[in-house]
């Protein structure tokens, strides 16, 4: 049955019904929602809620529940995530699973608190130190946040990885019918988890540290976590596409940016323009098979991105110069227009160069 | 070789069951060594071994994992407490405890110490205060004594310019959520003594769930004070303690 549901609330809901067993937060917009949430829901289910001192404690206490076996998420915004970077690398490079939802919002700095995408950088390619990614999602609908983050918990157990639900401040803030899925039973402590620190009684220690001081021994752990990435990117690419299959021409977006962007398409094949959108949903993995494959038929891109053109470096690199790769971006927390979309793709299928 | 029959002997001291059997890799005289063997040794009196979780601090006690016979997590610098809290809300049937150090527990880790004992958070922090960063070679600390040279106050800590130390036990004392805050001493047999019964005391309050319990230990440095071991127990002695007084800064009445 379709609710009408506000975005943050819908993740926190959808993680709760994947059996989140704790989370640990701290206030920011705009996503305080979620952690206001969960303040009321996880005490009422018997499970732990906790709003930390900071973003840097809230990430080590997920990396601290993380080790210990349970199902354990965090959430913030652009800000927030900054401070969180160094428990993420720490995680990362501690093989322990947890989600974060990351809904960001205008910057650099304290920026502003409108919806944004300007943190691809930081959190497709890297932010914390040493050589890691995160399985990043990108919802673009408050059901697709719904089901990412429904999902994210297993996928962050199956591979021991973080898992970051990529939203903007438009998904997270956005009241829209969706359906929420079933509750699964909670699995307390999951103390199957072989690895995890729940107290040497009967087998020997376990121990869960990022530390390895002999450089050979460092780099064999970095060839695992690399080897590790590479079951992640054949088995977790996901993406949507509309009216791709005659498409001359293709629109590349994500998130927010990919909703506007397909209200372009809409419009664009109203005026007969053979235009399709790809609409990556996994950032990391990065769709860039499909995309190549896209480049054998199109005769241009059009990446729009709410930043000043991030996620156009790894679209570029999929269309390996194949075809031209436009960009059309507004920053600062403005969403574009469908209109202004619409414009670039005019643009772009006059083959008119001065796009901008 | 001669064989001697040592089992009619009476065996009056050994290895803790909690404690490894390992090579250490602390300085020679160093007293961290102490502080473990106690640890270890509370751990067995109290039977805890199994149900504890210990977190490691970044600092010399980095590897303390390698010297417990119980899980434990290496924490990010300072994190420490941050992490046990995340371990003990989801497990709260474990004996979760840290292990910190100054440069670790009172400048880079101030926050979550402080919000750690002001939640009241059912963990027992065992903090050594040597007054120096002693892995990264001997640094200036926020326990530094006044005047005292390191290599980032070769002059001496100017306390114009960066203050007074830092007497961490009387300002975690001051929050509501701590049961059990003492400092002690390693320099001495008696001294270590009463460590010891301190280091019992902090866990039986978690036992009972009393709240944040913390040990703070005075502990030496001989390498990056450069002084023999002799002299560097002296100096925590003549130097540390007049400054850092010990004794009971907060015990729960339940705990008397």
């Amino acid at each position: 049955m379709k609710q009408l549901l506000k975005g943050n609330e819908a993740m926190a809901e959808a993680a709760v019904r994947a059996g989140v067993e704790a989370y640990f937060g701290y206030p920011i917009t705009p996503q305080t929602e979620l952690l206001e949430y969960m303040s009321r829901r996880m005490p009422e289910l018997n499970r732990v809620f906790l709003q930390a001192e900071s973003e840097v404690a809230a990430i080590n206490m997920v990396y601290g529940a993380a080790c210990a076996g349970t199902r354990v998420m965090t959430s913030s915004s652009s800000p927030g995530v900054s401070l969180m970077m160094e428990g993420v690398s720490y995680i990362a490079g501690s093989e322990v699973p947890c989600v974060i939802v990351d809904v960001m919002r205008g910057g650099p700095g304290l920026g502003n608190i409108a919806p944004a995408q300007a943190d691809y950088f930081q959190v497709v390619k890297g932010g914390g130190h040493g050589d890691y990614r995160l399985i990043v999602l990108a919802p673009a609908t408050v059901q697709e946040a719904i089901d990412l983050t429904y999902e994210a918990f297993d996928i962050a157990d199956k591979y021991r990885h973080t898992v970051v639900i990529l939203a903007d401040g438009n998904v997270g803030q956005l009241m829209e019918p969706a359906e929420l899925p079933p509750m699964r039973p909670c699995d307390p402590g999951r103390a199957r988890a072989p690895w995890a620190l729940t107290g040497a009684a009967g087998r020997r220690k376990n121990i869960i540290s990022s530390i390895n001081l002999v450089p050979e021994v460092e780099e064999e752990f970095n060839r695992k976590l690399q080897a590790q990435l590479d079951v992640i990117r054949r088995h977790e690419v996901r993406y949507y596409e509309y009216e791709t299959v005659d498409a001359e021409y293709v629109v590349v977006a994500f998130g927010t940016a990919g909703r506007v962007a397909q209200t372009a398409v809409k419009q664009a094949r109203v005026l007969g323009l053979p235009v399709g959108l790809f609409r990556p949903i996994s950032l990391f993995p990065f769709p860039e098979e499909r995309l190549a494959e896209l480049a054998q038929q199109a005769r241009g891109f059009l990446v729009v991105e709410m930043n000043a053109g991030q996620m156009v470096e790894d679209v570029r690199l999929a269309v390996n110069g194949q075809a031209p790769v436009r960009f059309y971006g507004r920053m600062g927390g403005v969403v574009p227009l469908p209109d202004e979309v619409l414009t670039s793709i005019r643009h772009m299928t006059a083959k008119q160069e001065d796009y901008r | 070789m001669t064989i001697v029959d040592v089992a009619t002997e009476e065996l009056v001291y050994e290895r803790p069951d909690a404690l490894s059997e390992t090579f250490t890799h602390y300085c020679p005289g160093c007293t961290h060594g102490v502080a473990h063997r106690l640890i270890a040794e509370v751990l067995d009196e109290l039977h805890l071994r199994e149900r504890a979780i210990g977190v490691a601090p970044v600092g010399c006690a980095v590897f303390a994992y390698n010297y417990f016979e119980v899980d434990f997590a290496e924490a990010a610098h300072g994190r420490a407490p941050a992490m046990a809290t995340g371990i003990k809300r989801v497990r709260p049937q474990n004996i979760v405890f840290t292990y910190q150090g100054d440069g670790d527990l009172a400048s880079i880790g101030m926050a979550e110490i402080v919000h750690a004992a002001a939640r009241g958070e059912n963990i027992t922090v065992i903090f050594i205060n040597n007054a120096v960063y002693g892995m990264t070679g001997g640094q200036m600390a926020p326990t530094s004594l006044p005047g005292q040279k390191t290599t980032s106050s070769p002059n001496g800590r100017d306390i114009e310019t960066m203050g007074m130390p830092i007497r961490v036990s009387e300002l975690l004392a001051g929050m509501p959520g701590a049961s059990y805050v003492v400092r002690r001493s390693l320099h001495n047999v008696k001294e270590i003594n009463k460590a010891r019964k301190a280091i019992r005391t902090a866990f039986q309050a978690q036992v009972d769930g009393m709240g944040f319990s913390m040990v703070e230990l005075l502990s030496n440095c001989p390498t990056n004070w450069g002084m023999p071991v002799a002299e560097s127990m002296k100096w925590i002695e003549e130097q540390m303690v007049p400054y850092y007084p010990l004794g009971d800064y907060k015990v729960a009445p339940e705990l008397k």
